[in-house]
C-alpha cells in the first residue's frame, strides 16, 4: 500500500454563479520515499492539491488515505494530529511566527504534540542542526535572511520526523543561488530516506527530481512532458551546504 | 498542549500590548475595587450596629413605651388614657412570668425639658436625666466604673443620689485628656435642677472598639515621645448611628424613680394625680427564644390592666436589628448592582479587545493549526489570554480597594470602619476570573473555528 493514496480528488470552488473545479478528478500514489516534484501552469490547482494532501483543506469529493488512515473520515482533532505528527509542509512565504524565536517556532509542532520542554529543546535543535542553523536558535526570524527563513521553516517541518514532508514553491520567494540551498536542503533530506513532494514553476528544479507529476486544469496530464524528461539540471548539488 | 505553555503564550502575548492591555483592565479594576470597597464598607456598618446592639442591652430586652397617640378606632377615648404606671410593673412582675427585671423608667431629655446640672461654678447639659431601678444596669449594659450604683434603700427612701456618666464629669471636675489629672467625683454634690444631688457612683467610659483602638494608639504615642503631649480627641467629633449609643450613655444620669417622682414632679411633666405615670417599663425576655410568647403575655397583660385601650406600645431591639439589616440589605445590594454594572462593562471591554485579537492574529491561528494545534488549543489559548487579563486586572483592582478604602477611612471617620475580608476579595478575585471567562468565549470560539488554509491565505 502506498503512503500516500488519491482517488478521484475533486475541489470545487463556487464563486457567485460561477463554478471553478480547481481539481477535477484526481488520481495519485506516493510510495515511502519519492521525492516527486509537481509542475504545471499558474492556476492549474498545484497548490489546492498540496493543501489537500497536507490535510489542511478537505476535498469536495473523493478520497485520500494517508499512511494507512482514511482522512476522510477524520474527525478534525485526528487531522490536527496528522498535520501535527506525519506531515511537515513547507510554504512559499515561510509562515514562522514573528513573535517567537527561531528555536521555538521550531518546537511549536511538539508544544501541540505534548513533548516536555527538554525534549522539545533537544529536538528543536537537532532539526535546526539539519538546515545549519543552530547558532541562529535566539534570533527572530526577522533577523534572518529569506533563504533562512525558509531553511527554519524546514527545521520546523522535520522537527516532528514526519512521514511525508510537502513543500508549495519553497523556493519561489528565493533568488535562484538561495533557492539552490533550499533544494540542496531537499536532496540531502531524500537521501536520509525522506519522502518529499514539491511544486515548483521551474521545469530545471523539476527535473532534479526523480519522479515528476504534471497539472493541467486541475487533472494529472497523463504524460509528463518530454522536454522535462532526461534534461540536465543546471543545478550542480555537490557544494557543501552554506552556512 | 500544555497549561503553563499556554500561560506563558498569553502572557506574552499581554505584555506585547501592555498599553491596551491595562486599557483593557480599567472595567475589571473599577468593577472588583468597587465590589471589595462596598462589601467592607458593609462589614464595617454590620459591625457598628453589632455593637451598638450589645451596647443598648442586647436583642432580649424589651420597651414598654407610653404613646399618646391612640390607634384610629380608639381616637374617641384620648381622654380616658390610663398611661403607663406603677400599677402596671407590678401586674406584669406576677401576671409576665416569662420576662424578669421589669424596671420602670420616668425619663427626661436634656434638650426638651433643659436640665441644668451644676457643680461650683461649672454647667453640664446632660442628654438624659432617668428616675429608675437599680436593675436598669443589666438592662442597658451599663457597667459603674468607680463608686456604686444606687440600690433599693436609696429608692425607698428616696435619696438624693445620682450615678453619672462620664463626659458629666469631664464637664463639670475636668476632662483628664485636658487636665492631666483624673478626678473621681465620688462623695461630692452636684446640683440638679438646683437640687443637691450626692454622686454615688460613675459609668466607665463607653467606647467604641474604633475610639478604643485609637486611644491605646494615643497612649502609646505619648508613651514614645512624652514631650509632644498634644492628645487628639477624635471619638467625640464623629457621628454615625452606633456611637450615638455610646455617647447617650456617657452623657445619662440616673437617680433613683421614688427621687425622681418627688423631686421633679413638675419639671417631668407629672401632676398631682396619686400614681405617677411612667415614660416606659423597661425588661428582659428570660429566653429569646421565646420572644414571640413573652410579647403576647405582655400584651394581655396590659390589655387588662389598660381597659383595652392601646396607650403603649413595644419596642424591642429586633425591630431595630431587622430595620438595620435591611438598611445594610439595600446598601449591599446597590453596592452588587454597581460593581456588576462595573464589571459587565469590563467583560465587554476584554471582549472587544480578544475580538480585535484575533483578527489581527488570524495568520498566526492559521500557523497553529496547520503544525497540529486542535480546535480546543486554540479555544484553551485564547479564553486563557482573556482569563489572564481579567486576573491581572482582578488583582490590581484588590490593590485598588485597599487604597480605595484606606481613603475612605482617612477622609471620613466613622465609628464603622470599613473592614476588608479575605472572603470579599476572594469573591471578587473569583468574579473576575468569572468575566475573563464568559468575555473571551466568542473570540475564543471565533477563532477556534478559523480553517486553516482559509487562515493562511488571509493577509
Ligand atoms: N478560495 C478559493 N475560492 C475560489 N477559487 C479558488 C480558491 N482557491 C483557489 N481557487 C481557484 O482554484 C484554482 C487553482 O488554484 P491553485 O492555487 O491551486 O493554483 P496553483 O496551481 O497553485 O497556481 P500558482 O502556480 O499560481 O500558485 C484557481 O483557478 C483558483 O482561482
Ligand atoms: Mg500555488
Amino acid at each position: 500500500m502506498a503512503l500516500v493514496e488519491l482517488r478521484d480528488i475533486r475541489k470545487t470552488y463556487h464563486l457567485g454563479g460561477e463554478v471553478i473545479h480547481a481539481l477535477d478528478g484526481v488520481d495519485l500514489d506516493v510510495d515511502q520515499g519519492d521525492f516527486t516534484s509537481i509542475i504545471g501552469p499558474s492556476g492549474s490547482g498545484k497548490s489546492t492539491l498540496m493543501h489537500i494532501l497536507g490535510c489542511l483543506d478537505t476535498p469536495s469529493s473523493g478520497s485520500m488515505t494517508l499512511d494507512g488512515m482514511d482522512i476522510h473520515d477524520a474527525t478534525p482533532r485526528q487531522l490536527a494530529k496528522v498535520r501535527g505528527e506525519k506531515i511537515g509542509f513547507v510554504f512559499q512565504f515561510f509562515n514562522l511566527l514573528p513573535k517567537l524565536s527561531v528555536a521555538q517556532n521550531v518546537e511549536l509542532p511538539l508544544i501541540y504534540k505534548g513533548a516536555s520542554s527538554r525534549e522539545r529543546r533537544e529536538r528543536a535543535m537537532q532539526a535546526l542542526d539539519l538546515v545549519n542553523l543552530e547558532d541562529r536558535a535566539k534570533h527572530r526570524p526577522s533577523q534572518l535572511s529569506g533563504g533562512q527563513q525558509q531553511r527554519v521553516a524546514i527545521a520546523r517541518a522535520l522537527v516532528n520526523d514526519p512521514r511525508i514532508i510537502f513543500a508549495d514553491e519553497p523556493t519561489g520567494n528565493l533568488d535562484s543561488h538561495t533557492g539552490e540551498m533550499i533544494l540542496e536542503t531537499f536532496c540531502k533530506l531524500h537521501e536520509e530516506g525522506r519522502t518529499i513532494m514539491l511544486v515548483t514553476h521551474d521545469p530545471e528544479i523539476a527535473a532534479l527530481t526523480p519522479k515528476k507529476i504534471e497539472i493541467r486544469d486541475g487533472k494529472i496530464a497523463s504524460d509528463v512532458d518530454a522536454k522535462l524528461s532526461g534534461r540536465e539540471s543546471r543545478f550542480k548539488l555537490n557544494r557543501p551546504a552554506d552556512t | 498542549m500544555n497549561f503553563w505553555n499556554t500561560m506563558f503564550i498569553g502572557m506574552k502575548e499581554i505584555w506585547a500590548h501592555k498599553f491596551r492591555s491595562l486599557l483593557t483592565m480599567l472595567g475589571i479594576i473599577l468593577g472588583v475595587s468597587s465590589l471589595v470597597a462596598m462589601s467592607a464598607l458593609v462589614k464595617g456598618m454590620e459591625n457598628g450596629m453589632k455593637e451598638a446592639l450589645v451596647a443598648m442591652g442586647g436583642l432580649e430586652k424589651v420597651r414598654v413605651e407610653f404613646q399618646d397617640d391612640l390607634p384610629p378606632h380608639q381616637r374617641h377615648l384620648t381622654d380616658q388614657i390610663p398611661g403607663l404606671l406603677m400599677k402596671d410593673v407590678y401586674a406584669l412582675q406576677s401576671g409576665a412570668p416569662l420576662v424578669e427585671n421589669i424596671t420602670p423608667i420616668v425619663e427626661q431629655h436634656g434638650y426638651r425639658t433643659r436640665i441644668n446640672v451644676t457643680y461650683r461654678n461649672k454647667r453640664a447639659r446632660p442628654w438624659r436625666l432617668y428616675g429608675t431601678w437599680p436593675g436598669i444596669l443589666d438592662l442597658e449594659d451599663h457597667r459603674v466604673e468607680h463608686g456604686r450604683m444606687f440600690n433599693e434603700i436609696d429608692n425607698e427612701e428616696a435619696r438624693s443620689v445620682c450615678v453619672i456618666g462620664i463626659e458629666l464629669r469631664n464637664d463639670l471636675f475636668g476632662d483628664p485628656e485636658k487636665t492631666g489629672e483624673e478626678i473621681i467625683p465620688i462623695g461630692q454634690t452636684i446640683r440638679i435642677n438646683g437640687q443637691p444631688f450626692t454622686i454615688v457612683g460613675m459609668f466607665e467610659h463607653y467606647m467604641t472598639e474604633k475610639e478604643k483602638k485609637e486611644k491605646e494608639l494615643a497612649k502609646l504615642q505619648a508613651q514614645q515621645n512624652p514631650q509632644g503631649g498634644v492628645v487628639r480627641d477624635k471619638g467625640r467629633g464623629s457621628s454615625g448611628p452606633s456611637g450615638y449609643v455610646f455617647r447617650l450613655k456617657n452623657n445619662s444620669i440616673f437617680i433613683p424613680l421614688k427621687t425622681m417622682m418627688i423631686q421633679f414632679r413638675a419639671a417631668a411633666g407629672l401632676d398631682e394625680k396619686a400614681d405617677p405615670r411612667l415614660s416606659g417599663i423597661y425588661m428582659k425576655v428570660r429566653d429569646i427564644s421565646l420572644l414571640e410568647t413573652a410579647l403576647q403575655q405582655i400584651r394581655n397583660v396590659l390589655q387588662v390592666s389598660h381597659n383595652g385601650i392601646e396607650d403603649w406600645s413595644f419596642r424591642t431591639e429586633e425591630d431595630l436589628a431587622d430595620g438595620i439589616q435591611v438598611t445594610i440589605k439595600n446598601f449591599r445590594m446597590s453596592g452588587v448592582i454597581i460593581a456588576a454594572i462595573a464589571l459587565v462593562v469590563g467583560g465587554i471591554g476584554i471582549m472587544n479587545i480578544m475580538l480585535a485579537s484575533v483578527s489581527e492574529r488570524v495568520r498566526e491561528i492559521g500557523i497553529r493549526k496547520a503544525v497540529g494545534a486542535t480546535t480546543t488549543d486554540i479555544f484553551v489559548q485564547i479564553i486563557i489570554e482573556s482569563l489572564i487579563i481579567a486576573l491581572i486586572g482582578g488583582i490590581m483592582g484588590l490593590v485598588v480597594s485597599i487604597a480605595l478604602v484606606d481613603s475612605i477611612t482617612a477622609f471620613t471617620p466613622t465609628e464603622n470602619n470599613p473592614v476588608i475580608t479575605g472572603e470579599a476579595m476572594l469573591f471578587a478575585w473569583g468574579c473576575s476570573a468569572m468575566v475573563g471567562i464568559i468575555a473571551g468565549m466568542i473570540p475564543a470560539f471565533k477563532a477556534s473555528k478559523l480553517h486553516p488554509i482559509q487562515a493562511l491565505k488571509y493577509d
